[in-house]
């Protein structure tokens, strides 16, 4: 990576060119103040301006100019070291970033030849190094042989604002986003001047709007009425920090105007509006965490409806199941080393199938022997998954499995300073509704569904219309089995994939079942979702465990007042 | 006959027995009253503004095609089912709706359902004995004893249903007959002032029918009873009122030779009819 | 009226009941003869330890009388019997742990170690009371007996029956195993009550008082047993079958089925919470891993394996499977979750009637060869 030079040719009125493309706006449109800025920057700092190296073109970086500037770091005095850092900040050496970062993380080192080295890896006994100044690798050497260049709290803070000004210059929009975090609640008033000008330069609208703000709060803390304008509305932590300072009327000392009863009524107004965004920030969270945790349990509840509300049947090994599908995503992975996200897409139809053969096993091995006696199908499936689990244990490991998370599905959206939602939840919610669609229009809309539901309705009948109940039976088990093992694929991108992972899930998806109506797809989701939701809403003031156990508590108290649950099945068919 | 009426004398005799409850008030009306009942499933209108009045010591059977709404009329009475709307009245004191089973069952109304339902895992003479109009309440049934006096009665009523030699033997061996033979037997132990009966000849022989509408016609006028029935000679032997259901309200209504000439019930029921038996 | 008592004694004019008795007490009188007067080393020596293990069958045994109470005769198939059980089994540890008084760890002199560990000052309300020993074994019966009552009463009430019933009647004991996995409930969090050194006076590490507690648990197994048989050879037993097949007609018939129900069901808990209370100081500790949903369905399997609807054969059930259990897990631990599960399918589909169903059968073999039987007897 390139960074630009921290100082280009001061060129009068480039500065009209702000539309330009990135490219072209690093250097040349913005020598005259950053020149100022990175002196005001020295000045920041307390230090003792040395005159910046002239401006020059952007010539290939001059190798021994750059020893030069390493070796005046190699001295004992922190003061001269910070004369040193200044100087390479002020160089136009593209390698200057990453001295500076291989400096603050105590990197930058020197070897016993003379040579400056970067460590990459400061773990054992050998440090592999490379270069500082051409970048190659130079082998491992002993971390007996280097000495490292220190610095104090002062020079680190030094450093940091110094990368963080520097970064604002990049080309890459990341970085100017990063560096401009950092800046809030970092301004001061030598940097205040030049920030200003940055800001009318910058074409990224979300890294002015924080440059803005870093500005903003040290408006604010000079007791400048407007300046709330400009922080109003925001989540940023460090803002409401700032808010709150003022607000409080401790403004440091350094502001000039000291304690303003305006100014900190005005903070006081505009921090509580923003806590109020912050509430339905933090309820849009918990509404997604909810839903998310709803749409798992509408995954592993919903094959359970269709074999609970088709066959009356209460597949106990339900659980187990869940727990193939995940299993089948960790072995897809381990045949396809270096592929995950590809494996991840595979096991979909492979967690499917692998649940519903063995749902097929379990139906036609012991269910079908157990036709009206449900409380025996019970026991008898309960007994067919503690087999499965203690299979997993004994012929894989009864430890958990790691199941990778491919790029696509890891990190999160940042909707605002507030409120990001992790990526790989957002795909099972989705994964969930689809698979929800999917089975709703087997149900409606395929022969299959047709005779699941008339063989649900009154089973006599549809055998005498010439439905093969039994294979209605199998087929219908299959699907619900299967489903059972696409919540096993997607549970394995959430929570760990062990023996017990079907376990953790049963109580909880009959709770489902039960709660939304048998036999009820539509109640299914419902009552998936609105468990999920009310678990979290109580989870931040009754803590997890107490959330459900209040959960638990109320299905079993709703139980009472409507057995059928939310959804019943009305009719004279439905009353036993 | 002679031993049902003698069973009847012996009724002061075992009043001990009786749970104590206030009696059902007829003074004023009828035993059975329903007003403007109407009950819906998901939509569709299984009875639909019904109303009906069975005066006490009354037979009278209720006929209709499949899905005229008998059963699901039986359900309300009996408090299985809870109407949309309408009144239920037993006597003129007893608020039907208002009752669960038990409360209603210990009020005197008793019930045969159409698919014949007995303790199948208890001997034919147990399931007699916790049929028998008692306490039923938990402490006495836990520290009840069979005394003489009960063996005697059980033992008439094994008589009269023809299963004396079965006693000792699980109901779940019985032939369909049997069980219908054994429920009717059930019923009159809990010596209700009204008998619901559903489809009580189903499966039955002739000779069993007839027996049946003896035992049937024989309890009215003590007792009023309501038959639900499909076959036709069995309703025409011993009904003398006749009610005819259609869609959930009532068609028509008056003695057999009335009802079977209106032409309504005509083209509804002998139609359906006609085609139930072609099935 | 002597009728009221009667009902209690109506057991021991049944010749199944007295066998069972006899074989019980000579199975205890055996077991305290080769405990006592045989000299250790003996190769039929009883030691205390094994002692001590057959008390914990026979508190298991207890606690499969009260499951086949009500799933056997009543048709109600309870998956959390388990907590009430393990409720009784708290309480008594309750009682257990303010007996070690200031001889715990820390010292202090009524509070029990975990609390003085988690810095709490004063007893919580609901200990109170436990340091006496007539109080605790009260509760021992009330407190599985109260919970019973009210989930009874709210599910009976609406109907909840069948596997809705067995599902809910799984939740309640999950959570109340999350419940007391809690530190806060003031139960000793995940690792219960432990560390008893005392029961009324006698020291639990001794071999008499370990032999005490067996012959306790074996005539409170007796006694249980007989209140069960006597509960379902009555009328009110013969309108829970009545139940278990034919609800509906039940209600019919003027019996407010919900009642009966709730009555058995809440008897059937305080013999459970009986059950864990005799098993608390046999074993030495009480967690909340006996709350689990595993351990309650595990109970109904012995019952299915002895055979349903016939009391001892939950008792045979009880001792083979836990037996098994002691000798599985000692030499093969992995296979026994193989067994269990195993047993389950094998059961459920080939043995619908258990062991007592076999020896039923074998008997009845018999008895048609013998020619004697007689439909009278049942009924008389």
């Amino acid at each position: 990576m390139r960074y630009p030079p921290m100082l280009g040719p001061a060129t009068a009125g480039a500065r009209a060119g702000t539309d330009a493309a990135e490219d072209e706006r690093t250097s040349h449109s913005r020598g005259s103040w950053l020149l100022a800025l990175a002196l005001s920057l020295a000045l920041v700092l307390g230090l003792s301006i040395t005159t910046p190296a002239a401006a020059q073109d952007s010539t290939p970086d001059d190798d021994a100019a750059a020893m030069t500037l390493l070796e005046a770091l190699d001295v004992d005095s922190f003061p001269t070291k910070g004369e040193a850092i200044d100087a390479i900040v002020h160089s136009d050496d593209s390698r200057a970033r990453d001295w500076l970062q291989a400096l603050l993380d105590g990197r930058l080192q020197r070897a016993g030849d003379g040579r400056f080295v970067v460590v990459l890896d400061n773990t054992g006994r050998d440090w592999p190094v490379q270069d500082a100044l051409s970048g190659e690798p130079l082998g491992q050497m002993s971390r007996r042989e280097l000495d490292r260049i220190g610095i104090n709290n002062a020079l680190r803070n030094q450093l940091r604002s110094a990368i963080a000004v520097v970064d604002l210059y990049a080309a890459d929009v990341g970085l100017r986003r990063a560096s401009a975090e950092r800046l809030l609640g970092e301004v001061d008033s030598d940097l205040a001047g030049p920030l200003a000008e940055v800001i009318e330069e910058e074409p990224d609208a979300r890294v002015r709007e924080r440059l803005v703000q870093a500005l903003a709060i040290y408006r604010l803390e000079q007791g400048e009425l407007q300046a709330i304008d400009d922080l109003r509305g925001s989540l940023h932590p460090r803002v409401r920090v700032a808010l709150a300072r003022a607000a409080s009327g401790t403004v440091e000392s350094r502001a000039a105007n000291g304690d303003d009863p305006i100014v900190a009524d005005a903070a006081r107004e505009a921090l509580n509006s923003i806590e109020q965004m912050l509430k339905l920030n933090r309820a849009a969270e918990t509404l997604y965490f909810g839903l998310s945790l709803g749409s798992v349990l509408v995954l592993a509840a919903i094959g359970l409806a269709i074999t609970f509300g088709v066959m009356g049947v209460i597949n106990m090994a339900h659980g187990e199941l869940i727990m193939l599908g995940a299993y089948t995503t960790w072995a897809m992975q381990q045949l396809l080393p270096g592929q995950p996200g590809l494996a991840l897409i595979l096991a979909i139809p492979a967690g499917f199938l692998v649940a519903a053969l063995a749902g097929i096993a379990i139906e036609r091995g012991v269910i079908q022997f157990l036709k009206g006696r449900p409380l025996e199908t019970l026991l008898a499936t309960f007994g067919i998954s503690l087999i499965l689990q203690q299979l997993v244990r004994t012929g894989i490991s009864p430890l958990n499995r790691t199941v990778i998370t491919p790029e696509w599905m890891s990190g999160s959206i940042a909707v605002n300073d507030a409120l990001s939602l992790t990526l790989n939840r957002m795909y099972v919610l989705g994964f969930a509704l689809v698979v929800f669609a999917v089975l709703m229009l087997i149900m409606r809309r395929t022969r299959l569904g047709l005779e699941v539901r008339a063989v649900t309705q009154n089973r006599a009948m549809a055998r005498s219309m010439g439905i093969r109940a039994t294979r209605v039976d199998i087929m219908t088990f299959a699907l619900g089995s299967g489903v059972a093992g696409l919540a096993g694929v997607a549970l394995s991108q959430l929570t760990n994939v062990g023996p017990n992972l079907g376990q953790n899930y049963i109580i909880d998806s009959f709770m489902v079942v039960v709660f939304g109506g048998v036999g009820n797809l539509w109640g299914t989701l419902v009552a998936g979702l609105s468990l999920g939701v009310i678990n979290q809403v109580l989870e931040p003031w009754a803590g997890a465990v107490m959330a459900k156990i209040i959960v638990l508590v109320f299905i079993i108290l709703f139980i009472q007042k409507r057995p059928r649950g939310l959804f019943p099945q009305k009719g004279r068919a439905a009353e036993g | 006959m002679s031993i049902l009426r003698s069973l009847a004398s012996r009724d002061r005799v075992f009043d001990f027995l009786v749970p104590v409850e206030s009696p059902v008030d007829v003074r004023h009306g009828p035993i059975l009253y329903l007003e403007d009942v109407t009950v819906s499933f998901d939509g569709f209108k299984a009875i639909n503004d019904l109303n009906l009045t069975i005066d006490d010591g009354e037979l009278r059977c209720i006929i209709g095609p499949n899905g005229a709404g008998k059963t699901t009329m039986m359900d309300i009475i009996t408090g299985k089912t809870r109407p949309d709307s309408g009144q239920v009245w037993f006597g003129s004191r007893h608020d039907l709706l208002t009752l669960n089973e038990p409360e209603i069952a210990s009020l005197g109304i008793g019930r045969k359902f159409q698919k014949p339902t007995v303790f199948e895992a208890l001997t034919v003479f147990e399931n007699l004995e916790l049929a028998m109009a008692a306490d039923k309440r938990i402490l006495p049934t836990l520290t009840a004893r069979i005394n003489g006096e009960i063996r005697d009665r059980i033992d008439e009523m094994l008589d009269v249903i023809g299963l004396k030699a079965l006693h000792g033997r699980p109901a779940g061996i019985l032939s369909h007959g049997q069980k219908q033979w054994l429920e009717i037997g059930m019923l009159l132990m809990q010596r209700p002032r009204l008998l619901l009966v559903d489809e009580p000849v189903a499966g039955m022989t002739e000779q069993e029918m007839e027996r049946t509408a003896e035992l049937l016609t024989g309890l009215a006028g003590k007792q009023s009873v309501v038959v639900v029935e499909h076959d036709m000679g069995f309703v025409r032997s011993i009904a003398r009122k006749v009610t005819v259901l259609h869609q959930g309200s009532v068609l028509a209504e008056g003695s057999m030779d009335q009802v079977s000439s209106d032409p309504r019930v005509v083209e509804v029921y002998l139609g359906a009819e006609a085609e139930e038996e072609a099935v | 009226m002597d009728s009221s008592r009667l009902w209690l004694l109506r057991p021991f004019g049944e010749r199944s009941t007295l066998i069972f008795l006899g074989v019980l007490l000579a199975a205890m009188t055996l077991v305290t003869l080769l405990h006592v007067a045989v000299p250790p080393g003996h190769p039929l020596y009883v030691s205390a330890y094994t002692v001590n293990l057959f008390g914990k069958y026979l508190s298991y045994a207890l606690l499969a009388v009260a499951v086949d109470l009500v799933w056997g005769y009543l048709g109600i198939l309870s998956l959390g019997h388990g907590a009430f059980f393990a409720l009784g089994g708290y309480a008594m540890g309750m009682y257990l742990m303010r007996q070690i008084g200031d001889r715990g760890v820390y010292g202090h002199p009524v509070l029990p170690d975990f609390m003085v560990f988690l810095n709490w000052d004063s007893l919580p309300w609901y200990w109170y009371g436990f340091d006496m020993a007539w109080f605790a074994f009260l509760m021992v019966l009330l407190v599985p007996g109260a919970l019973a009552l009210v989930f009874g009463f709210l599910a009976f009430r609406s109907r909840v029956t069948g596997v809705y019933l067995s599902i809910i009647t799984q939740a309640l004991t999950f959570a109340l195993m999350l419940a007391f996995f809690r530190n806060e409930m003031g139960f000793g969090g995940n690792n219960g009550l432990t560390d008893f050194r005392e029961i009324l006076g006698f020291n639990l590490r001794s071999s008499e008082t370990r032999l005490g507690l067996f012959l306790a648990t074996g005539v409170a197994l007796a006694l249980g047993y007989v209140l069960c048989r006597a509960i379902v050879t009555s009328k009110l037993g013969r309108v829970c079958v009545a139940t278990r097949d034919a609800e509906a007609r039940t209600r019919f018939l003027g019996y407010r089925v919900e009642r009966f129900q709730l009555f058995v069901f809440t008897v059937s808990a305080m013999l459970a919470g009986l059950a864990g209370a005799l098993y608390v100081p046999q074993v030495g500790i009480i967690n909340p891993s006996e709350f689990s949903p595993l351990f309650s369905i595990e109970i109904v399997l012995w019952v299915a394996l002895g055979g349903r609807a016939t009391l001892y054969g939950a008792v045979i059930g009880a001792i083979l499977v836990n037996y098994a259990k002691t000798v599985f897990t000692g030499a093969m631990p992995d296979a026994w979750l193989f067994a269990l599960g195993g047993l389950f399918v094998l059961v459920t589909v080939f043995l619908p009637k258990g062991v007592a169903g076999l020896l039923a059968l074998r008997l009845r073999r018999r008895r048609d060869a013998d020619g004697s039987f007689s439909g009278k007897e049942a009924s008389a």
